[in-house]
């Protein structure tokens, strides 16, 4: 055996809650975070993501009375993100028990935050989420949940990262997001060919065919998801029995 | 049954608090001398680099008394690589109790990642540790640094070679891997460490 394909659904929270898709399993609070984490925990998803789509400072105090709920009752990885701009942030999420934590947007303003995490938190807790979007001059960065475009190259970006020591990378494509037509798996290649570093897959899973074809045309290390766990579309003990058939390693 | 956990400057050991809560067991952060030699058992987890957390362990007298502690020990991760003799990250004397050395892994193809994260599978499962452990269970790893296999070894898990999981000698247990985050199984190897009879 070897190292398994990670699958990982994704939970938006606001407020607290999850938002969008409730029609998932038989849960008594189905816009808990912590249900649901622990559901698809049960369920043999490999890991965990949360974002904080909240932008208040309420809401941060909220997310971070989350994370420890999620830490005291989920014995699986989860990582945080959303919201996280300096040191101290990462170490109130990592205080409060998340395992990783995943930057986007504060990486591409200041870089060297990159090595100040991993510098005091070791290269392991640092994720850093990269949107991006193919356009007439390559694939580009966007910034702030992909409404402003950046000039930095997807593939010059992913390597810096690498370069200061980031644990994984966490690639969006806005082009596939959304669309539910499989993963961008011919930039996931490429990256994974220039980089040393695990990649997750994000955006465009739509049906079992797509993780396949992430995790082997792709070479993507781990996918995550959204809305086809949220809505029940697919169930991740079938998925992983698919993906086993296939010949694809999967944690059962 | 009175837990303690190994208070030191290896970080993020609140994974292995929970772990234990959810057991129904609430372990004691401690560096007393006296708390640690009296518990039932006791937890050396954490993460961190191998030079600046051997010399807090030096610092502060940790070094023999974990030596010299006689009830059921588990280390885990940096925890595991510290009970070695050697390690190879920072060029690091360690505290021995293992008579083995603790290397960097070298990818030998594109492919082979470093740190060695994510689940992965063990083989040579027949101790107490791994008591009801069924074939092809997976647990969880992130390293970048390995015990080789070794006569101690009590566990195997192949990433680019083939490195101990887990060891055992006397009343010392390590794993390389994360009980605490790796679910039911996980769950499991921590229950029987906390029902080894010596």
């Amino acid at each position: 055996m070897a190292l398994a394909k990670r699958i990982i659904p994704c939970l938006d929270v606001k407020n607290g809650q999850t938002v969008k898709g409730t029609n998932f399993v038989n849960l008594r609070q189905a816009g808990d975070p912590v249900e649901l984490g622990k559901a698809y925990s049960l369920q043999g998803a490999d890991e965990l993501v949360y974002l904080d789509i909240t932008a208040s400072h309420e809401g941060r105090k909220t997310f971070t009375e989350m994370v420890q709920r999620v830490a005291a009752e989920i014995s699986i990885p989860f990582t945080v993100g959303g919201g996280i701009n300096e040191l101290a942030d990462v170490e109130r999420l990592l205080n409060a028990g998340a395992d990783k934590v995943s930057i986007n947007s504060a990486a591409l303003r200041n870089p060297q935050l990159i090595n100040e995490i991993t510098g005091h938190f070791g290269s392991q807790v640092c994720v850093v989420a990269i949107d991006a979007k193919e356009t007439a001059e390559g694939w580009m960065c966007y910034l702030n949940g992909g409404r402003i475009m950046t000039e930095r190259n997807l593939f010059e970006w992913a390597r810096e990262v690498c370069d200061r020591g980031a644990g994984e990378i966490l690639f969006t494509s806005m082009d596939h997001d959304g669309v539910k037509n499989g993963f961008a798996n011919r930039a996931l290649a490429r990256l994974a060919e220039e980089i040393t570093i695990p990649v997750i897959a994000s955006g465009g899973a739509g049906s079992m065919e797509h993780f396949r074809d992430t995790f082997i045309e792709g070479k993507s290390d781990a996918a995550l998801a959204a809305s086809v766990f949220h809505f029940g579309e697919i169930a991740i003990p079938e998925l992983k029995c698919w993906l086993m058939n296939k010949g694809i390693n999967v944690r059962l | 049954m009175n837990v303690s956990i190994v208070k030191y400057n290896g970080g993020n050991i609140c994974s292995v608090i929970n772990a234990l809560k959810r057991l129904d067991i609430i372990p004691e952060l401690t560096d007393d001398a006296e708390k640690l030699s009296k518990a039932d058992r006791v937890l050396f987890p954490g993460q961190g680099e191998a030079g600046s957390t051997m010399a807090y362990l030096r610092a502060h007298g940790l070094d023999r008394l974990i030596r010299d502690l006689k009830q059921p020990v588990l280390g885990i991760c940096i925890g595991q690589q510290l009970m070695c003799r050697h390690s190879e990250e920072g060029d690091t004397d360690c505290l021995g109790i293992f008579d083995t050395d603790v290397l960097k892994f070298r990818p030998e193809r594109h492919e082979d990642k470093v740190p060695h994260m994510g689940w992965n599978t063990l083989t040579e499962t027949g101790s107490a540790l791994f008591k009801g452990f069924g074939e092809n269970e997976f647990v969880y790893f992130v390293h970048s640094y390995y015990v080789g296999v070794n006569p101690y070894t009590i566990a195997t898990t192949n990433y680019i070679v083939p490195f101990s999981a887990a060891l055992h000698k006397d009343n010392f247990y390590a794993t390389q891997f994360h009980p605490e985050k790796s679910g039911s199984v996980g769950e499991r190897i921590l229950k029987n460490f906390l029902d080894l009879t010596l």
